[in-house]
């Protein structure tokens, strides 16, 4: 944990003392599209390495009635033997992470091993995913011109409280909240603690410098948006030449390497689950095991040996040794 | 002839092509378009308006006064912390002047003073907020200026 810590606040000393030192261009453009290329081509060539793995049995899990006799009614949704139905189930299991829900507690009541519910877990990585998912979705309106509708709206919606000048963002508070229920679970829990890696903090805390940074930037130190705008579309339009926007505070840069060092992070890690989830084979597979056969479509095709090519072969040996023939040696010349 | 060769092609192409594979691939490539899609929409906005460079909005700057409240990297990054503080003085606490760092008096008030000389809001506020999509809320009660049109 330490380690992690450590690692992320030495990263974030890198970016801040650098962009002091005046290396905009390499933390402002250079670092993030290397990040982005690495975090895509990285991410790419994991999914194909996964693509290329075999599926050798269908090992569909189920949480429910397996389709069976007529008159037994079968759970559709944790049991899918349709594709729909398994179609149905890996939309609610990547939009709602069910399996999350279930199972994932683990006590003794009265004497015997209970698997139950760990329901703030499942609330606080839905939060977590979520929030994620409109922070990222609401930076977008520094990478476009003109900005659509629907992110404006977005933001008007998050932040209806209408809280301070810079109005403050639901989402802020809660992915705060959500990163900080997943660390502390981590810590204070002390079976969670001891199988924790640093794998497995290091996401956390590199999550927490990129929120932070980001909610320092918007709501206590701010920086010049309209710069930090004209840098982004410069990046994104290929004209890297232009100069670099003066007046955009260092916070700004620290925010950028955090994210250009998690998008680089990323294929390496834990965090490939992004793209995993689809090729979960106990979820993605229909539970229909007794009813069709599973093959797995990699297996090279097999050659067989008939008994024919076999007698051929070893017809005169078998001859001599007075062995029954098929044919025998003097009608199979023909 | 060309009914067999399309035949035998779609033979040999159908174990390849009814794969998990395909489903795969198509997600890559949906991500991959998703992902890189600040490049490549902007590119093709630009082939529409032709502007090859994102230039900074252009505000409309009071022509008759140079100085403002506070210096103009202050103003651009802090402008809207500086006007909730300035709501909080003169709406909460009944105060009604402000002391710049030169020691200029100001008198709080968002239409009598920050927008007597810049009046022009669709120049001066808009610009900059429509392009970074911001939203303020400052005219859910004030009135907008019309002024500095001519």
């Amino acid at each position: 944990m330490l380690i992690s810590l450590l690692a992320v606040i030495a990263l974030g000393c890198v970016a801040w003392f650098g962009t002091s030192a005046g290396f905009q261009f390499a933390f402002g453009i250079i670092i993030p599209v290397l990040a982005l290329a690495v975090f895509i081509f990285g991410f790419c060539l994991r999914m194909m390495g996964w693509s290329r793995s075999p599926v050798p049995f269908n090992i569909a899990t189920t949480g429910g009635q397996t389709r069976s006799l007529d008159w037994v009614r079968p759970n559709r949704l944790d049991s899918p033997y349709s594709k729909i139905a398994t179609i149905g189930r890996m939309t609610l299991e990547i939009l709602a992470f069910r399996s999350l829900f279930r199972n994932s507690s683990t006590q003794i009541k009265d004497g015997r091993m209970v698997q139950w519910s760990a329901p703030w877990l499942w609330i606080a990585a839905l939060a977590f995913h979520y929030t994620f998912l409109l922070v990222f979705l609401r930076h977008f309106r520094f990478f476009i011109e003109p900005v659509p509708f629907f992110l404006t709206w977005g933001e008007a919606l998050d932040g209806l409280m209408q809280v301070g000048a810079v109005r403050f963002l639901m989402t802020d508070g809660v992915i705060v909240a959500a990163i900080l229920f997943l660390l502390g679970r981590r810590i204070l829990l002390p079976r969670i603690r001891y199988i924790s890696l640093p794998s497995d903090y290091f996401p956390l805390f590199l999550l927490l410098g990129v929120t932070l940074s980001g909610i320092c930037m918007r709501y206590f130190d701010k920086t010049d948006i309209s710069s930090v705008k004209v840098l982004i579309m410069n990046v994104v339009g290929f004209n890297w030449g232009q100069p670099i926007p003066e007046g955009i505070s260092s916070m700004f840069y620290l925010h950028l390497f955090f994210v250009s060092v998690l998008l680089m992070y990323f294929p390496f890690s834990k965090l490939m689950h992004m793209g995993g989830v689809f090729l979960s084979p106990t979820r993605n597979l229909p539970a229909n095991s007794r009813a069709v056969r599973h093959i797995n479509p990699w297996n090279p095709p097999k050659k067989y040996r008939t008994y024919a090519e076999y007698e051929d072969e070893f017809r005169e040996a078998m001859a001599e040794a007075g062995l029954p023939l098929e044919k025998e040696p003097e009608n199979a010349a023909g | 002839m060309l009914k067999d060769l399309i035949k035998d092609f779609i033979d040999e192409m159908k174990p390849k092509l009814i794969n998990d594979r395909m489903f795969i691939m198509g997600g890559l490539g949906a991500f991959v378009v998703l992902f890189t899609s600040p490049f490549w929409l902007n590119f093709l906005f630009s082939l529409f308006t032709g502007d090859d460079v994102y230039e900074r909005p252009k505000i409309a700057l009071p022509t008759e006064y140079k100085e403002c409240v506070s210096t103009r990297d202050y103003m651009r990054a802090e402008h809207m912390q500086l006007l909730d503080t300035w709501r909080d003085m003169a709406v909460r606490e009944g105060k009604r002047e402000y002391v710049d760092a030169n020691g200029n008096k100001w008198d709080i008030n968002l239409q009598n003073t920050c927008m007597s000389c810049h009046a022009n809001k669709p120049d001066f506020c808009d610009t900059c907020h429509t392009s970074n999509s911001v939203d303020p809320y400052c005219w859910d009660c004030h009135v907008e200026p019309k002024g500095n049109q001519q």
